[in-house]
């Protein structure tokens, strides 16, 4: 017979003994974490980069602030590639007297190549999607022009001097941008209409864009071809660059949610290691009786591995099943914080959850299964003789090895992988450090109970290190859950509640200079209160002392991404409130029209900057140079108007900008918004009170997906439960039968049982409930420096719900063993 | 050596270590046994006949000399290699039956003729367990069975590979006397139908005065 043939006809029987049913569960537990939360993270990050297409409007984005080479285009169709171009320029447009400042945007036939316009039939309307362009002589402004010019559909607007119909509204265009200030009225024309508005003059300023799009082969072999062929001011960017301005929170946030799905695989080991200990102690004799029937060791390892492999396969099947599910719950977790439609589930994910048990058994259960099929076969005649021990870098070798392995996959980088392995170690052994003084100091109690509690807390006391793992096993899982409740709820509420009342709930961006004074007179009058009124003009920085920012190389992605954007710029001589000078210093009156600046701390550590540095900007086409004056560090959440870049007045005062400011505002009638809106339409505002509520449903959301991972945590704590119980069996099954011998009631040593369970469930909880408190104590005087109060409910709930779940499944693990008859037990001794 | 001689054993010494120093189990030892010869190791317990027993059949390694098993020297063998020898030449009865729980009878006498490769096996172990009149419980486990019917299966399932070598440990140890009376029958019936060489532990004297020669071991040494 061969050795997987008869293995599994071994398994098929020993199934029915349910010694293999917590190896399975453990495994199925892993496997369902980790295909669960990675069918999530697929779908999210394939999304990201189908987001980051549309967000370019196309695969690659060409940008000049002159006009674009049409040797490019024709290099582009000649490869194979679709290619558009766009023409963005500012410029009023007008209706009769009435004019409002837009963002003229003219596009060519194609656009967009990647995503979809949307459009209504009227101001405000439902959206519909549309692969139509605006035809020659139309228009399509979005609705806040429209009401800004007091227009509807049908009317004809002048942009520069042509004169175009409205047809439809503009709701989104993909390639709009998200940013705070990006939010100025738009018209979306066709480009062969741009030359009649003579608005694109030499020297204008218009923002022009190749776009082209192809299969993912084409596109790069069209961008090498562009990159060698570009001018130096044109700028290429790619799926890559765009990725990090649509996913980085949303990758940030599922890699996190792989992690927290890693501390489930990691706890799944440890069961799994207890199983497949118990597995050989089970298969010492059959391996020995096999071998005196003339079966080698390689047949007997054979034999084990089949088993193990065949566990395996079922788990996997088993925990993506429960997976997928999962992730379908964890996407309903997260709606609303992932707004674009998810690819469907990819099979890669599948496949993560059979490479993770295979692993996990290859680490945690092979090295005992290899010392099994070492038990000689004189086993058969002497029961003293088991397998040989194994030398300790091959007993921890592979287990270590294995986690290194799965943690290095799902993190993708090796510092994050030692971080997160370094932290769970910290992490396990404080817990481990306080579950033995808590066992230790719970054993030292047993003197003073009654029969039952002395059992119990005896088994708890005599089987320590089985104890210890168990609350660390179910007191991981726990912690990180109370954490997440204590985050969700208290720190929240106390955050907001920290505010002092009168903290601006308005913020007001682009609001024109010669309206600036109109505009905080209009907020005065209806009893609101400004904070400042600073200038913001947009910029890009160039160089850092002389050299090209475009070829430098910063740590982290929020080095590149400050690198790499548009700054708001502002002046001022006012330090403001909220803000302290770190080093350097502030602008005095001397400075006025020098080239210095003052940069935020964030600012500096991303980029490395010190004092005297330079910088370089191209504002509005002119390039300045400034050197660092001090670096400031700013409270945020003081809602004041700040800026990362400060330039001291008389530097800046003639480039073009607007203005922004916060104000503590409660318009006297619902009605006032809306007039500030006719009053001032260029003016765009945000009410804090909005997006304090919005941040708050996104946290929320994200930490029940959180939370919603943890609860895998908790199972895998449960089969770690288990696995220590099974590996208990026979000690506890002989225990109860001489209790019973000797005359101890059923329900004296189920109540003993329980007090174990109960105080193992107690610990867990206690632990748990103490590291919440104190991590939501630390994140509120630390990151957050609001008052903490710890929730009683938090212990009540956490240290009862531990209680009540490790003495079910205690119980119901151990029932049947504490059922058999003492003769039978005792016989077999 | 005589080539009737199928159990050979030169100067055999088994020394263990034990908290209170080494111990010697088996003390040089020299023993020949013919080809279809039954002979019993009788003694006291701790006499060290279950250790000589896993020597000769190759379970173990002695601390010192020499064995040969149907011709071949096992004491330079590896393990896999004396397994192999053991799967082909050797069959054992123990006191406990050792039977695969998960197995059915049938499949348990199967076992030892699948680890050789034999095609035959399911029709040689029913033949097998229809001789020791276990026919109609062919499909059974063990837990379905009687102790003196699982010892009738281990017996078949020594016997069914025709071994050179039949070693037998405490064979009715765990049977009331009546059923170890019809094992201890069954068994020396086989023998005899298939001339196997018998090699008997045993505390029972009856037993051993069946064997053709009784061996007596007292302190690791035959006397």
């Amino acid at each position: 017979m061969r050795p997987v043939q008869l293995g599994l006809r071994l398994l098929a029987r020993e199934w029915r003994s349910g010694e293999l049913g917590v190896l399975l569960l453990a495994l199925a537990v892993a496997v369902a974490a980790l295909s669960g939360v990675g069918l999530l993270v697929d779908r999210v990050n394939r999304a990201m980069l189908l987001q980051a297409s549309e967000v370019l409007g196309a695969d690659l984005r060409l940008q000049s602030p002159r006009p674009i080479d049409a040797r490019y285009a024709q290099q582009a169709q000649a490869d194979g590639l679709q290619s558009s171009a766009t023409t963005a320029l500012l410029s009023v447009v007008l209706r009769g007297d009435a004019t409002q400042l837009a963002n003229v945007y003219a596009v060519a036939a194609g656009y967009p190549l990647r995503g979809t316009v949307r459009i209504s039939d009227q101001a405000f309307g439902e959206p519909q999607d549309t692969h139509t362009l605006p035809a020659a002589g139309e228009v399509w402004p979005d609705s806040r022009l429209l009401a800004a010019l007091g227009a509807n559909v049908g009317d004809s607007l002048s942009v520069g001097a042509a004169s175009l119909r409205v047809t439809r509204v503009l709701v989104s265009r993909p390639d709009q941008g998200s940013g705070f200030v990006e939010l100025a009225p738009t018209v979306l024309m066709n480009q062969i209409d741009l030359p009649a508005t003579e608005l694109l003059q030499p020297g204008s300023r218009a923002s022009q864009a190749a776009l082209f799009a192809g299969t993912p082969q084409q596109t790069q072999a069209f961008s090498k071809w562009l990159a060698a062929n570009k001018q130096d001011a044109e700028r290429l960017r790619d799926l890559r660059e765009a990725s990090p301005e649509v996913g980085n929170a949303a990758t940030r946030a599922t890699r996190f949610l792989l992690l927290a799905s890693l501390a489930s695989v990691l706890l799944s080991a440890v069961a799994v290691a207890m199983s497949a200990r118990r597995y050989v102690q089970r298969h010492l004799d059959v391996v020995a009786l096999l071998k005196t029937l003339g079966a080698s060791s390689r047949f007997a390892l054979a034999l084990s591995a089949s088993q193990l492999l065949a566990i395996a396969l079922l788990a996997t099947v088993l925990g993506s099943i429960v997976g997928y599910l999962a992730q379908n719950g964890l996407l309903r977790a997260l709606q609303g914080l992932i707004t674009t439609d998810l690819p469907p589930p990819g099979s890669g994910p599948l496949f993560m959850g059979l490479v993770a048990a295979v692993l996990l058994l290859a680490g945690f259960a092979l090295p005992p299964v290899v010392q099994l099929s070492k038990v000689p076969a004189i086993r058969i005649l002497r029961r003293d003789m088991t397998a040989p021990k194994a030398a300790a870098w091959l007993g921890y070798g592979p287990a270590m090895l294995s986690v290194l392995l799965l943690v290095l996959w799902v993190t993708g980088e090796l510092p994050l992988a030692l971080w997160f392995s370094a932290s769970l170690a910290a992490v396990v052994m404080v817990l481990g450090g306080a579950a033995l003084l808590l066992v230790q100091g719970v054993g030292s109690l047993r003197g003073r109970a009654g029969v039952a509690w002395r059992y119990g807390l005896a088994n708890l006391a005599r089987r320590r290190v089985s104890s210890v793992v168990q609350v660390i096993a179910f007191g991981l899982g726990l912690t990180a859950l109370l954490m997440l409740a204590v985050i969700r709820g208290d720190l929240i509420n106390s955050w907001r509640d920290s505010l002092p009342a009168s903290a601006p709930n308005y913020f007001f961006v682009n609001i024109p200079p010669d309206q600036r004074q109109a505009f905080a007179d209009y907020i005065s009058a209806d009893q609101g209160e400004i904070t400042r009124l600073l200038p913001m003009i947009r910029g890009r920085m160039t160089a850092i002392n002389d050299q090209a920012v475009a070829q430098m190389h910063f740590a982290g992605a929020r080095g590149e991404a400050f690198a790499q954007r548009e700054q708001n710029l502002s002046w001022s001589d006012q330090l403001g409130a909220g803000n302290r000078v770190t080093s350097g210093r502030w602008f005095d009156a001397a400075d006025n029209g020098k080239p210095v600046v003052s940069v935020a701390v964030d600012f500096q550590e991303s980029l490395g900057l010190k004092l005297g540095d330079k910088l370089r900007f191209d504002i509005g086409g002119e390039t300045y140079e400034a050197a660092i004056i001090g670096f400031r560090a700013i409270k945020w959440d003081s809602l004041q108007p700040n800026f990362f870049l400060m330039f001291p007045p008389g530097l800046l005062d003639n480039a073009a900008g607007t203005y922004m400011t916060s104000a503590r505002y409660r318009p006297t009638q619902s009605s006032t918004i809306a007039q500030l809106v006719r009053r001032f339409p260029s003016v765009s505002i945000f009410d804090m009170d909005d997006l304090l509520g919005q941040l708050r449903a996104m946290i929320d959301k994200a930490v029940l997906a959180v939370q919603s991972v943890f609860v895998f945590t908790l199972f895998s704590g449960l089969t770690v439960l288990l696995a220590a119980v099974q590996a208990s069996r026979d000690e506890r099954r002989y225990e109860s039968a001489m209790l019973r011998t000797l005359g101890a009631q059923s329900s004296t040593i189920l109540a003993g049982v329980l007090v174990e369970f109960a105080a193992i469930g107690l610990l867990a909880g206690v632990l748990a409930a103490s590291i919440a408190t104190l991590g939501g104590y630390v994140v509120a005087s630390q990151l957050l420096d609001v008052p903490y109060h710890p929730d009683p409910l938090l212990w009540l709930g956490g240290v009862l719900s531990a209680v009540v779940l490790v003495c079910l499944a205690g119980y119901l693990s151990t029932r049947s063993a504490l059922a058999q008859s003492p003769l039978g037990v005792l016989r077999q001794g | 050596m005589d080539l009737n001689i199928v159990l050979e054993a030169q100067d055999l010494t088994r020394k263990v270590s034990s908290p209170e120093g080494t111990l010697t189990i088996v003390d040089h030892i020299s023993l020949q046994i013919a080809a279809g010869e039954t002979v019993a190791l009788v003694g006291a317990s701790g006499a060290g006949k279950s250790t000589l027993l896993a020597l000769l059949a190759g379970l173990d390694l002695p601390s010192s000399g020499r064995i040969w098993l149907a011709g071949t020297e096992i004491t330079t063998l590896d393990e896999d290699a004396r397994a192999r020898l053991r799967a082909e030449r050797v069959g054992f009865v123990f006191q406990a039956f050792h039977l695969l729980p998960a197995l059915t009878a049938l499949e348990n006498v199967m076992l030892p003729l699948e680890l050789v490769g034999r095609d035959d096996a399911r029709s040689a172990a029913l033949a097998m367990l229809q001789r020791v009149g276990l026919g109609p419980r062919a499909g059974h486990y063990p837990r379905q069975l009687s102790g003196g019917e699982q010892q009738r299966v281990a017996l078949a399932r020594a016997s069914v590979t025709r071994p050179a070598v039949l070693f037998a440990d405490e064979p009715t140890g765990n049977l009331d006397t009546v059923t170890g009376e019809s094992i201890c029958q069954l068994l020396f019936e086989l023998n005899a139908e298939a001339g196997t060489t018998l090699v008997l532990v045993t505390h029972d004297t009856q037993l051993a005065a069946r064997c053709g020669r009784m061996l007596t071991m007292r302190a690791g040494r035959l006397e």
